[in-house]
């Protein structure tokens, strides 16, 4: 059975209040939520911090472990975990990006990444947690290799957007960067075997790209399929050839597969994909949409339909919506409000589960 | 300071009267946004945005009902580089007055300015509103337009 032939209900599990501004974005820790291991999510905000929450085993709910505090001194943009779940980097306005290690019950910044211009927006670590990639308003993106000891070295600063860049993300299982921008483009870079970094392609309007600032991007589990989100009101979906992918030229281009509009009616902020393959999006009009493909779509031509609509999902602007990676289908929502929801997806059909 | 102004000689407009409205008055949502923000002083003139017609009652409607606004703003000159800081000022004046829900859309009256998307986007942007009102410097002119008595 596919999945867009359940039906399925998004029901708010908590509300986290204790930011004192907007909360711009939240990260599931990886490795968290399953096996015994509580779930930890962090968010960061408009008020400077970062929060790092845990699910109580006990109760299902979640506290607030720990702020991270007095170390940025303008908004807090976003923060991604290492894959490992070890480090926390967290990038800010003020124009660095810092990295936090879980020491004892504390989480000590125990590096500060210097170099862009001024508003550091977004980082991501690559699969294996070697290398780390930021962007910001200085329109560059920098690629910094993860040193023993916390070190962190430069080896690229990447420019080739015209305008400020809003989010970086490596692809899943490949050395291969992804950044989308203000410029209404998104930029595939890769190595070129001489530590050389390029960018490969650039999905723009005259490829079926989108037509404003491009807010995110996201993979499918398997990465062959990315989703992007605009404030053009649409979602995108892009494909590419994995086994050309594999075969570790980087090269394979991607190919717009489908656009999806008339979903939201103001900006599309974020775009995640769960590992199952449930696209969820979060928007300026307050409301989380959530969309599977059509098991019935051809291979060439996959379809993608809404799974769920949820309005008022906030009071506010829904800015960033993530997906727990434990396979619980536990999602969370950061909003203007302040809040961070937890969301549980159920099947209304019954309690099976698809195999994740 | 020793910057030029960008508009030296700004055409100044006299202050209209303020009339309280019928209620009956069909037009009556669309001036009631208005007197939040016709004070708001020009961040180059000792001049009210209304003295030099930058605004005017046609310029914002509310919905209260959708929770919406919608300004457009007419910026004095084609050029004008302060056309972002009004817009900062609007919207900054309107999350004082209408409720943090509401949905602020600001934008220059077609044709007014020479970059007018390229304004318009950058006006709209919120993670650079954001960005710019951390900015001390601007942070400051803001404050200063909104709250100035020396009109």
């Amino acid at each position: 059975m596919s999945l867009v032939d359940e039906s399925f209900e998004l029901k708010e599990l908590q509300v986290l209040e204790g930011h004192a501004d907007r909360v711009w974005s939240v990260a599931w820790k990886p490795a968290t939520g399953f096996d015994g291991v509580p779930a930890v999510l962090a968010s960061c905000s408009g008020d400077k911090t970062v929060r790092v929450w845990e699910q109580s085993p006990s109760s299902g709910s979640f506290q607030c472990k720990a702020v991270l505090e007095e170390t940025h001194t303008r908004t807090v943009r976003s923060c991604a975990w290492s894959p490992s779940g070890k480090l926390l980097a967290t990038a800010s306005f003020d124009a660095t990006t810092a990295v936090w290690e879980h020491v004892g019950d504390d989480y000590e910044c125990v590096s500060t990444l210097e170099g862009h211009e001024n508003e550091v927006k977004s980082i991501s670590w690559n699969a294996s947690g070697s290398l780390l990639a930021t962007c910001g308003r200085d329109k560059s993106v920098w690629i910094w290799e993860v040193l023993p000891g916390n070190e962190f070295e430069c080896v690229s600063v990447l420019q080739g957007h015209t305008q400020d860049v809003k989010m970086v993300q490596w692809h899943p299982n490949m050395d291969i960067l992804f950044s989308c921008s203000y410029d209404n483009t998104i930029k595939v870079w890769a190595e070129d075997g001489d530590d050389d970094w390029h960018c490969v392609q650039t999905l723009a309007e005259a490829n079926n790209g989108h037509t404003s600032t491009v807010w995110a991007l996201s993979f499918n589990a398997t990465g062959d399929k990315m989703a992007t989100c605009s404030d053009d009101l649409t979602l995108k979906i892009w494909g590419s050839d994995l086994l050309t992918i594999q075969s570790g030229n980087g090269s394979a281009p991607w190919k717009h597969i489908c656009t999806l509009s008339g979903y939201h009616d103001r900006t599309i902020f974020s775009v995640h994909w769960s590992r199952e393959g449930i696209i969820a999006s979060g928007a300026a009009d307050d409301a989380i949409r959530l969309f599977a493909e059509d098991g019935d779509g051809l291979v060439d031509e996959p379809k993608y339909h809404l799974l769920l609509k949820k309005d008022k999902a906030h009071d506010m602007d829904v800015n960033s919506v993530q997906w727990s990676s434990a396979g619980n289908r536990l999602l969370a929502s950061a909003s203007d409000d302040g809040t961070i929801k937890i969301w549980e997806l159920i099947s209304l059909a019954g309690d099976q589960k698809p195999p994740l | 300071m020793t910057l030029g102004l960008i508009n030296a000689n700004p055409v100044v407009h006299a202050k209209k009267k303020r009339v309280a409205r019928p209620l009956d008055d069909p037009h009556a949502d669309d001036a009631f946004g208005l007197h939040y923000v016709r004070d708001i002083r020009d961040p180059e003139h000792p001049y009210s945005l209304e003295q030099l017609s930058v605004l005017s009652e046609e310029s914002i409607t509310v919905d209260e009902k959708l929770g919406r606004i919608l300004i457009t703003f007419t910026p004095t000159i084609q050029h004008c580089s302060m056309a972002t800081v009004i817009g900062l000022c609007l919207r900054e004046k309107l999350k004082d007055c209408f409720p943090a829900h509401f949905k602020v859309d600001i934008k220059v009256a077609p044709g007014s300015h020479a970059d007018e998307e390229a304004v318009n986007k950058q006006l709209n942007d919120k993670e650079r509103v954001a960005a710019a009102l951390e900015n001390p410097n601007l942070r400051q002119l803001v404050t200063e337009c909104l709250y100035s008595s020396e009109l």
